[in-house]
């Protein structure tokens, strides 16, 4: 398998590291080192500028005016995207477009008119909303929030929790169980309007991510028109699976950028700074910790790669997907990690970016499904069904 | 766990500002009524964290402000946020000051 960009490839890669370097990194020195957001009139203007270079809306399908680009190219791309303070979240902050709710791709065409298009466009916002009190890595089981059907409408009871976005958003999807009996069969997802009578944001829940919060929703007797079922009842788990296998792609991208840029924020310190007479990149202990950066680089970064490969030849992928996202949210970790241990104190400190990537790659092995789901998939694969 | 700010309010004197940490945090600036009139963080890119922001409203007084309370927060940027739309949730708007510059698409929330 050949893994080598092409050239074509190489120069979107050049593109997009200047644009990073250029245009995102002075922003970020006036900016505050958790900073999710770039002032509108910044925001506005970059952008247009990505707008020119034909590289918005990177997650969009082409046919609803995204970019269009295949995965390997896309996961190139993420990589340069991210380094920068707010890269491993927030990659440029958002001016390159984001996909939104890859569930809505599969909605009626009703629904894509209401609720997909003013998202594409930047007018609405959506929260997906699965995780509850009871649980989030085996929602189908864990589901508690109810939708009981009464004339044409449902009834939606319930609380979700690490909801993010949901106190700013238009609409979200919420998973609710529709037939009791029938496990992961049992649940349906809604589109919900958040401005509805019965929807709560009862909280604001701080995490080690905090330039951003999630929140906890409470649903009251929620009414919800019969339109607004997404999907097939009772199949709110089958919609748009492949799509979301391939996020975890540019997921694992993001967490490689990051490493990508602490480990050459370490060499060049490594490089500078002395300690007893000579530079540290002299000392066997600092030299193993860099060493063994780059080794978590490339394993992550052709695991990935491989990945998306086999996703545009158009083979199953979900195995690799689940590895690569695994790979590189732990590795990505251990790079960040060394790189602030060889930066010494100022590597604690609020000067460097390492302390904010250091708390949010923590959060890159339980989020878009917890490594130890991951490894449970990818067992199941490898063993076959039968195995829950 | 009370997701308001409750402690005691500090009268905005320069005797209290030697008493304050350097370290980041949110703050509330009230009037002589107790109406909360600002809502503050003082973040990462403060010379001396919630100090310095203090200092600032001592010399600036802004809307008639009196009297203080802080939390010393890492969170500042989340938390300054859940105490403005808390603001909003209890009051209908925002603290007089912030309204001249809101943050832009603030959250809604609805706390039981």
């Amino acid at each position: 398998m050949n893994l080598e960009p092409t050239e074509e490839q190489r120069q979107i890669v050049a593109t997009v590291r200047r644009f990073v370097r250029e245009e995102i990194v002075p922003l970020e020195a006036k900016l505050d080192p958790d900073a999710s957001e770039l002032p509108p009139e910044d925001f506005a203007r970059l952008t247009a500028q990505v707008r020119a270079m034909g590289f918005w809306g990177l997650d969009i399908p082409g046919e609803y005016g995204g970019a269009g680009v295949d995965l390997v190219t896309r996961t190139l791309m993420a990589v340069e995207m991210s380094q920068h303070r707010a890269g491993l979240y927030v990659p440029c902050y958002g001016v390159f477009g984001t996909a939104g709710l890859a569930q809505l791709y599969e909605a009626t065409a009703a629904q894509k008119e209401r609720y997909l298009m003013p998202m594409l466009r930047g007018e609405k916002r959506g929260f997906f909303g699965l995780t509850e009190p009871s649980g989030g890595s085996d929602p189908a089981r864990a589901i508690r929030t109810r939708a009981v059907k009464d004339g044409s409408d449902w009834v939606i009871n319930g609380s979700k929790i690490f909801i993010s976005g949901a106190d700013r958003a238009h609409f979200g999807l919420v998973f609710a169980r529709t037939d009791a009996d029938k496990g992961r069969g049992g649940i349906t997802c809604f589109i919900v309007d958040t401005d509805m009578k019965g929807f709560h944001v009862r909280r604001v829940v701080h995490t080690l991510r905090s330039s951003s919060y999630a929140t906890e929703l409470q649903f009251e007797d929620l009414r919800v028109p019969e339109g607004n079922v997404l999907g097939e009842i009772g199949k709110g788990f089958a919609i748009a699976n492949d799509r979301l296998t391939r996020q975890r792609i540019p997921y694992a991208a993001a967490c490689i950028g990051v490493a990508v840029k602490a480990q050459a924020m370490a060499i060049d310190y490594a490089k500078q700074r002395e300690t007893f007479g000579a530079p540290l990149a002299t000392r066997q202990a600092v030299q193993w910790m860099i060493v063994d950066n780059e080794i978590d680089i490339q394993t992550s970064l052709w695991l990935t790669l491989a990945a998306a490969h086999k996703a545009d030849r158009g083979e199953p992928y979900r195995m690799e997907a689940g590895m690569a996202k695994l790979v590189a949210t732990e590795a990505g970790g251990r790079v960040v990690d060394r790189a602030m241990q060889i930066h010494g104190g100022y590597g604690m400190t609020k000067d460097l970016p390492f302390e904010r990537w250091y708390r949010e790659m923590r959060i890159r092995r339980v989020g878009e499904g917890p490594n130890e789901v991951q490894r449970h998939v990818i067992a199941r694969d490898l063993l076959g069904g039968g195995l829950r | 766990m009370s997701i308001r700010m409750t402690k005691p309010w500090i009268e905005l004197t320069p005797a209290a500002m030697a008493t304050l940490p350097g370290q980041l945090g949110v703050y509330q600036l009230a009037d002589a009524e107790g109406r909360v009139v600002y809502i503050g963080a003082a973040g990462g890119r403060t010379l001396f964290g919630l100090r310095s922001e203090l200092e600032r409203a001592l010399a600036e007084r802004p809307a008639g402000a009196t009297r203080f309370r802080f939390e010393v927060n890492q969170q500042y940027t989340t938390r300054h946020l859940e105490l403005l739309m808390l603001h909003v949730a209890d009051h209908g708007s925002l603290p007089v000051v912030n309204a001249t510059d809101p943050p832009p698409r603030l959250g809604r929330l609805s706390p039981l």
